[in-house]
């Protein structure tokens, strides 16, 4: 057994830290020990299952009868899944909304969301992501309306209960439809079965059903209407995490789904129309946001487009830039947010006059968010555009030529609104009574994740070499 | 010296330097510094001096494997074209720190910071040899121009800078687009290994429209040209100099660089319609100057005829042509960049850049007007000028290929020293307005344009020099373009764009 334990390190570790979390939550109720600034022990702890996960890349196994599948795919994501929540703690320790006394709750329920995604990376059976799934939602439930007193946090909640419902409820239905018609919940069983329209009408229907609730964590088009309203009813901290990281999750699932079908198979057709659909949609609708919450909100509508085109690749190359492109798309979004949460002092939205004159007030954090939003563009040199193009060269020739001209034009149109961070940043100056300024601190983390942007955008080859070496390993052919 | 990495050197110094910046403290200080680094980037590029003129092939080549999935590699090399590009780029950047001296008089430190990261975008455009490598210092250097408009630009800067932006992205995405193609039909990102194989005739139709589009609104050319008067004139004088003397040449240099060795039979078959845009825009700036009351807009038109020769000299596929074309890139910078910061330096005494309020220099400013002159006859293709030299080597490559399209762009000629010659006679004999208190040229100004003036006399007498610098280049993208087998067999029928397997259209594709 000392190699299971080995192979599973990340998620023990993730673990440990529900379980010491929950033991707080319970013997001391209402205190705020975890973080208070000095003593925190819970960014060290994440820090450690970072630490894990990164020790752990190259583990292999087949566990729990074999509806646990450690590889290099799920190793890659559960990293990027630790990464997120390091980062989202630092970004979550000093919330000025949460209600005093509910922070172990709060971090309690944000690690077992984590801990869902793990284990979401590395189901390869249907029964088994669908708990994963659920387990990682019902967390961020329960998340969304913790700001204090704000009614639209409530309301958030339940937009994203009740939209999640029924969309898990669709997946449950097109489980049931593709047993009664398989015969397997095994994906490795699976894989090796037609996937046409012609040779398997109802598991066709029952594949796309069961992927719609993964579409609904992605915010994939039409399932995203919850996005921008949930984005900013919910505090920034928690809107950071809701943003970034279930979409890990989301995509690891449909990498893996996705490995079963061949380019020119219905499904495969259904996911590109609707990821074309959605970069248009988030795109144009980004346009004419104020709010940068909501802004956001409609951009990662968009990208969950871009993700599509490395699924529909149904190539190596095309997991392997689908996975490197969704630990971009975190790292960016987190950054964003990170800038975001350290402006708005006291916890309210921001809109983009909020950002008049940032490049005065905090010169760092405008820099930081110049390189996010860039990034998000997908502009060189950030690790964004390495992305995209990895992306954009799998699907080429690969039967969906259209879908990449269609997210280059996506780009052209992104730009506009993206740009408008900048252009707040640096070129307006503030009007009138002066903006909220920047709380202090936070500069260091910010200027960290600009310059791993920076870095990753430079010197993609090192972390590229772990996706690529998953997606082989998922699509040998 | 062998082992120096002459270009990487060149590219990432001014980057570096940008890294130090913060520690300086004063705007004097960084005004000194930034003259410093364009000083020490002059320096720095004195090892160019050893290219080979004889070489037509690349030389100073780095290489480094970079992401190898992918078969990108970090390779820089220098041909004819681009050591001409990279000289003009290299000179430019202390000259923009000293015209800018008391023109930017706020966040001086970021000025100077967005020229020199301009700066290296713009060496590293003339210098990848990597598809991808090129398409990041394109990209590179929109964020900074677009900074250099937007914060020190005039009234309508937001405007412009947007304009600019969107205008530019617009074009390059469909470049990426055509860079993935181009991957994944030649198997590599290497430009020179993808000139030298063939493509499908339908795939080269799209690709060449592809990055034509990008390229012309780079030039800009005609239709796509509605951003560059508006950034033109919103934009302080160092940007507009940049604008005007290194980033309309990318597009140019694209041209030669990508649409004539990648595409040549597509290059050929949509040449009428280049040649027709390109007439179009040497007369349609030409004419729209003529009524300019602003003189950095009636420059700016008058960049777009400029630009028209360049583009028609391209796709006229003679060696006179290619002359003649990269001749006007070279001098079109070096004179343009000299009226513009002549504009500036006015500006500066009078606030501002309507001719009628600039009236009567010639008696009270006659150094300015000496400079002015010079500058403008040069614009106007003068004989003696450098400019004349590059008209006349296209106008005789037009001639030699066509004679009507020779004779459609004489007026263009004479359109170029209508418009000139009004704004200089207005400039010189107009009746003063208040020019009577302005002081002339000082020596930080004399600084900056007696080099510029000493070339326009040197290229214009001596033009051998730098022709005999171009020539091999010019030879190898000519054979590049007419080599036998440039198109490959078709084994299907091409569809455009959708559901285009060009893997199996490319007879021997290369292992991937």
């Amino acid at each position: 057994m000392e190699s299971t334990i080995t192979i599973l390190l990340p998620e023990i570790v993730q673990t440990a830290i529900v379980g010491a979390l929950f033991l707080l939550s319970v013997t001391r109720p209402g205190s705020d020990a975890p973080l208070p600034a000095r003593k925190a022990w819970l960014p060290v702890a994440a820090w450690v299952a970072v630490a894990a996960a990164a020790f752990n890349l190259s583990a292999q196994g087949l566990l729990f009868g074999q509806a646990y599948q450690v590889d290099g795919l799920s190793q890659f994501f559960k990293l990027a899944v630790a990464l997120g929540f390091a980062i989202a703690v630092l970004n979550g320790s000093a919330q000025p909304t949460l209600e005093p006394g509910q922070r172990a709750d709060y971090f309690l329920l944000l690690a077992l969301s984590a801990l869902g995604l793990m284990l979401l990376a590395s189901a390869v059976e249907l029964v088994t992501i669908y708990l994963a799934l659920e387990l990682s939602s019902y967390s961020l439930y329960a998340l969304i309306p913790m700001r204090h007193r704000d009614s639209r946090a409530i309301e958030a909640g339940i937009k994203y209960i009740l939209f999640g419902a029924a969309a898990t409820a669709l997946s449950l239905f097109g489980l049931a439809y593709i047993l009664a018609d398989q015969h397997s919940s095994y994906v490795a069983v699976l894989a090796a079965r037609p996937w046409s329209w012609a040779a398997a009408p109802l598991g066709v229907v029952g594949l796309t059903l069961f992927m719609a609730g993964f579409f609904y964590k992605l915010a994939l088009f039409p399932f995203h209407f919850w996005a921008p309203d949930v984005y900013d009813g919910a505090s920034n901290e928690t809107a950071a995490y809701a943003a970034t990281l279930p979409k890990l999750g989301a995509v690891v699932v449909l990498i893996r789904l996705a490995a079963m079908l061949t380019p020119g198979v219905q499904v495969t057709t259904v996911l590109a129309v609707l990821g074309a659909a959605s970069m248009t949609f988030g795109n144009l609708a980004a346009l004419t946001q104020q709010d940068i919450k909501r802004m956001l909100g409609y951009s990662s509508v968009a990208h969950a487009g871009y993700v599509t085109v490395g699924l529909v690749a149904g190539s190596a190359a095309g997991m392997a830039a689908a996975g490197f492109y969704s630990l971009v798309y975190v790292l960016m979004n987190l950054t964003c947010f990170w800038v975001i949460c350290r402006l708005s002092a006291d916890g309210r939205n921001l809109t983009l006059s909020d950002l008049d004159g940032l490049h005065r007030r905090a010169p760092v954090l405008a820099f930081v968010l110049a390189v996010a939003a860039l990034a998000l563009v997908g502009l060189p040199p950030t690790a964004g555009f390495m992305g995209k193009l990895f992306l954009l060269s799998a699907a080429w020739d690969r039967g969906y030529d259209w879908l990449v001209v269609v997210a280059a034009l996506n780009t052209a149109v992104s730009i506009y609104y993206y740009l408008n961070l900048i252009r707040h940043a640096y070129t307006v100056d503030p009007a009138g009574e002066a903006p909220p300024s920047a709380a202090p601190g936070g500069a260091w983390w910010g200027g960290a994740l600009a310059a791993a942007l920076l870095i990753l955008g430079a010197m993609p080859a090192p972390v590229y070499r772990w996706a690529e070496a998953a997606g082989r390993q998922l699509m040998p052919r | 010296m062998s082992n120096w990495p002459t270009l990487t050197v060149l590219v990432f110094f001014p980057v570096a330097a940008c890294l130090v910046l913060p520690a300086v403290r004063g705007d004097r200080a960084v005004r000194v510094f930034a003259l410093a680094v364009g000083m020490a980037e002059l320096v720095l590029a004195l090892p160019l001096l050893s290219f080979d003129l004889s070489v037509a092939g690349y030389q100073f080549q780095e290489h480094a494997a970079w992401v190898p999935q992918w078969g990108l590699n970090y390779h820089l090399g220098l041909d004819g074209i681009s050591l001409l590009m990279v000289l003009l780029t290299v000179l430019l950047l202390p000259l923009c720190v000293l015209c800018s001296w008391s023109y930017i008089s706020r966040r001086v430190k970021e000025f100077h910071v967005s020229l020199m990261l301009m700066t290296s975008a713009c060496i590293g455009v003339f210098v990848a040899l990597d598809f991808v490598l090129f398409y990041i210092f394109w990209e590179a250097m929109l964020v900074p121009m677009f900074l250099l408009i937007a914060v020190w630009g005039g009234p309508e800067r937001r405007y412009a800078s947007l304009k600019f932006f969107l205008y530019t992205l617009a074009g390059s995405t469909l470049l990426l687009v055509a860079m993935v193609a181009f991957y994944l039909a030649g198997g590599t990102f290497s430009i020179p290994e993808l000139s030298a194989k063939s493509y499908p005739y339908g795939f080269q139709c799209w690709t060449f429209l592809a990055m034509a589009f990008a390229f012309a609104i780079k030039v800009p050319m005609f239709p796509f040209h509605t951003w560059l008067p508006a950034a033109h004139v919103e934009a302080p004088t160092a940007g507009s100099v940049l604008l005007a003397s290194v980033l309309l040449k990318m597009g140019a240099y694209g041209f030669l660089r990508f649409c004539l060795p990648l595409t040549p039979a597509a290059s050929a078959a949509f040449a009428p319609m280049m040649i027709a845009i390109s007439i179009a825009s040497i007369l349609y700036g030409g004419f729209v100057a003529l009524g300019q009351r602003d003189m950095k807009k009636l420059i700016a038109y008058s960049s777009v005829a400029h630009m028209g020769f360049v583009t028609l000299g391209i796709f006229l596929f003679s060696l006179h042509g290619l002359q003649g074309a990269l001749m006007v890139m070279l001098n079109h910078g070096i004179t343009t960049g000299g009226l513009f910061m002549l504009v500036g330096c006015i500006y500066e005494r009078s606030h501002s850049r309507e001719i009628g309020k600039n009236l009567g220099l010639g008696k009270y400013l006659p150094a300015y007007m000496g400079f002015f002159g010079l500058f403008a006859l040069s614009s106007l293709g003068f004989p003696g000028t450098n400019s004349f030299v590059g008209e006349a080597l296209v106008m005789i490559g037009a001639f030699a290929v066509n004679p009507w399209v020779g004779a459609a762009i004489v007026p263009g000629v004479m359109l170029g020293a209508a418009y000139m010659l009004r704004l200089g006679q207005k400039l010189a004999w107009g009746a003063p307005t208040e020019a009577a208190r302005w002081r002339d040229l000082n020596v930080r100004e004399w600084l900056y344009f007696a080099p510029l003036a000493v070339l326009v006399i040197y290229i214009g007498l001596a033009p051998g020099l730098t022709l005999r610098a171009m020539d091999p280049t010019l030879g190898r993208v000519l054979a590049e373009f007419r080599r036998p087998g440039a198109v490959a067999a078709v084994t299907e029928p091409a569809a455009p764009i959708a559901g285009t397997r060009t893997a199996a259209l490319v007879p021997a594709p290369a292992a991937r």
